[in-house]
């Protein structure tokens, strides 16, 4: 099964490495990896995909609590929260289609980044299923090249603040 | 107070209690070095002839005593040589410091000459590595070092000394107190998790321990001791777990998996309750995972979490220091009322029914040496008051079986990453720590070749290390498996040409001895004990011994060869 772990490390050279050795050296997968700063500037968050099953995904969650340079671990699959995904796509967009892609971008609410005369690139933005949607909406057109960021997750805030929401990112101690 | 980067190092080591280090200079480190000089008095070095042999060392310093570790060794290769040790320590959970040098700050990433990526190379086999980009940061990364390296799972530190950090000069000042917001190794266990543990121990008719080297490294053998006796709970060990509990005890089944005692294996497959305490379920100690301790509840104690569960599902998983966790069990259990003698009594009768229906290991030699015969005798003229270090393979295996370890840290062996060439230069690193003490090496004629280098370190500092080499030609475990599971077809295991070992010894300055007859043993072991120098005393063994019992990889552990 897939989840989505989200990882506060120190914001320090070689902690990606670290993490990402951790998943080679143990034959752990990666999906997909985000990382960047969080409002404290001496703590990163990144945001991982990986699959396993249960024994597998304990492991991974207590060997990366082990490595010295994280400070907190959470496994999001299973709790309330949203994920996010940009992608970038060139398409071909000729005189006959170039109106059809850009009803399909409207619907998704994406936007072009860039025009040439026989393509547009798009950006858009969203769950894996409206990715996947648009992706495959897209194709009959002819994809010539997509990047995409990997996912980012957060969790959902507590709605009723009378019974103790958690704070989901811990201060950094001083 | 004004300090070169290098002066910080020595400072930095006096204030942790440091009083030797193992190394090699280098061009990277001469800065180091030059100032070692003023520390000469407070900080003794002990120059090696390898850096393999450094970082050993030190891991048998460490091992035998309790304290760190330190090395001190050059960029690039210096680096590279000590990636074997810290591999080694890393598997085996044992506190180091290894500083390195490196090329100047301006020069990294340039392939600089004696330039490595050290920090790269050692991060899987490192429980945490530094690059020093700052000669302000020293201090503090001294500090987390030493931090890092002795508490929780203990483990090896890497620093990384770049030339023009340690040429630098700063303002000295030692940290007193160290927070790191990312590390907090759990001590004390779960108050209702040890409660649940005492429940099912006093539930138990058919309980084993099954102890690990992190009852000697938490310094929780008394505790055992007593967990054993006042509840009468027969104990296994494995390899790194020698010593925790005295071989001599009645209750010890001695050690347990592939080269295990056939009552202990039987006994850790038939029993309800097992207790695992600083053991890690490795797959030399489990046999075939299915078919280990298949009928037991199981109880297990460790302070690092990934190894809980991650070979053997376990009942109830205690995380925390095993002496802490003893402790408290050890009152939860004393509320609980019964006659615990009577209780296990028939459990005691089945263990002595199988431990009686085995052959005993045939110890009496023929016109060959036997190899447990040389451990016997090692064993019955020191007493066993010896610090033991082995190499790897058969040597390893044939003292374990044999040798009676009584007290921890009496057992210096590579259990999990079996590296050969550890064995000597640990046992310098024990003499070290420990100059009246008998220090023994049991080798094997291949491993002792891949630091032999260093009995010129043991001449240097007259260390009167002694080596007992069992000879037999060849590498001794991989001629066994080629014999009982590849056709008996000894491709690349058998040497053709072997050294003069007792040349060799001398003209290292060292005594060299052979015994060829078993006759000879004892006067042979007589001698090397009253010699105040290094000997290497060469045994010629039987090509053809096996060590037995042997539980095949990938078999169950009621599947053993006896004979």
């Amino acid at each position: 099964m897939r989840h989505v772990i989200s990882i506060l490390v120190e914001n320090e050279p070689g902690v990606l490495s670290r993490v990402s050795a951790l998943f080679s050296g143990r034959g752990f997968n990666i999906e997909s990896l985000n990382v960047a700063e969080t409002l404290d500037p001496t703590i990163s968050r990144m945001t991982l995909i990986t699959a396993g099953n249960e024994q597998i995904i304990e492991q991974i969650i207590k060997q990366l609590n082990k490595l010295v340079n994280v400070i907190k671990v959470m496994d999001l699959t299973g709790s309330d929260f949203v994920d996010r995904e940009m992608i970038l796509v060139r398409v071909r967009a000729e005189a006959t289609s170039r109106a059809e892609v850009l009803r399909i971008l409207e619907i998704f609410r994406g936007r072009v980044v860039d025009v040439s005369p026989k393509s547009f690139t798009l950006e858009l933005t969203g769950d894996e299923k409206k990715i996947q949607a648009v992706v495959e909406l897209l194709t009959p057109f002819g994809i010539l090249e997509i990047v995409r960021t990997g996912k980012v997750a957060i969790m959902r805030a507590k709605k009723n603040s009378f019974h103790g929401g958690k704070v989901q990112e811990p201060k950094a101690e001083s | 107070m004004k300090k070169t980067g290098a002066e910080i190092v020595f400072e930095s080591l006096k204030l942790e209690g440091v009083d030797t280090v193992f190394g090699l200079p280098g061009g990277a480190v001469l800065t180091l070095y030059h100032a070692m000089g003023k520390y000469a008095e407070e900080i003794r070095h002990i120059l090696v002839r390898h850096e393999q042999g450094a970082v050993h060392a030190a891991d048998g310093y460490a091992r035998s005593s309790g304290k760190v570790g330190v090395c001190i060794v050059t960029s690039g290769p210096g680096g590279t040589n000590t990636v074997t040790g810290l591999a080694t320590a890393y598997m085996d959970s044992v506190p180091l410091v290894v500083f390195t040098g490196q090329v100047p700050t301006m020069l990294i990433g340039n392939d600089a000459f004696q330039e490595a990526d050290i920090t790269g190379i050692t991060r899987p086999c490192t429980k945490h590595n530094y690059l020093v980009k700052d000669v302000q940061d020293l201090p503090m990364i001294i500090k987390q070092a030493f931090h890092l390296a002795r508490t929780g799972r203990p483990g090896p530190v890497l620093i990384d000394l770049p030339k023009d950090v340690i040429a630098a000069t700063t303002d000295f000042s030692y940290p007193s107190k160290l927070k790191m917001r990312s590390y907090n190794p759990t001590y004390h266990g779960h108050p209702g998790q040890i409660k649940r543990a005492a429940k099912l121990i006093a539930s138990a008719k058919k309980p084993l321990i099954y102890a690990g080297g992190g009852v000697i490294l938490s310094n929780a053998s008394k505790e055992l001791t007593a967990l054993a006796q006042k509840f009468s709970i027969p104990v296994t060990t494995t390899l790194m777990g020698l010593g925790s509990f005295p071989a001599t005890h009645p209750l010890f089944l001695g050690m347990l998996g592939m080269h295990g005692t056939f009552h202990a294996n039987m006994g850790v497959t038939h029993c309800d309750v097992l207790i695992a305490i600083g053991a890690r379920f490795d797959d030399r100690v489990t046999g075939r995972i299915e078919s280990f301790s298949p009928h037991s509840k199981k109880i297990h104690i460790d302070i690092d979490p990934t190894s809980i569960s991650k070979n053997v599902p376990v009942d109830i998983p205690i995380v925390g220091d095993a002496r802490n966790i003893l402790k408290t069990l050890l009152k939860y259990l004393e509320e609980e009322e019964h006659d615990w003698g009577r209780k296990h009594a028939d459990w005691h009768n089945q263990i002595a029914s199988w431990k009686n229906n085995t052959v005993p290991q045939d110890a009496s030699c023929g016109p060959c040496i036997k190899p447990q015969y040389v451990i016997e005798k090692i064993n019955e003229l020191t007493r066993g008051d010896a610090i033991i270090s082995t190499e790897v393979g058969q040597n390893q295996m044939w003292t374990a079986q044999a040798f009676k370890f009584i007290h921890p840290r009496t057992l210096l062996t590579s259990g999990g990453l079996g590296t050969m060439g550890y064995g000597f230069p640990a046992a310098i690193g024990a003499q070290v720590a420990f100059p009246d003490k008998t220090v023994i090496d049991i080798a094997g004629n291949g491993s002792i070749q891949m630091n032999i280098q260093e009995l010129a370190t043991a001449v240097q500092y007259n260390l009167p290390v002694k080596v007992a080499i069992l000879n037999n030609h060849c590498l001794g475990m991989v001629r066994q498996w080629q014999q009982l599971f590849y056709e008996q077809k000894y491709i690349q295991s058998v040497f053709d040409v072997v050294p003069d070992f007792v040349k060799l010894a001398e003209a290292y300055g060292a005594l060299g001895l052979r015994a060829s007859k078993p006759e000879e043993v004892e006067a042979v072991i007589r001698q090397a004990l009253s010699t105040p120098k290094p000997v290497l005393m060469e045994f010629l063994i039987d090509q053809n011994e096996c060590v037995y019992p042997m539980v095949p990889a990938g078999a169950a552990l009621t599947e053993m060869l006896l004979v």
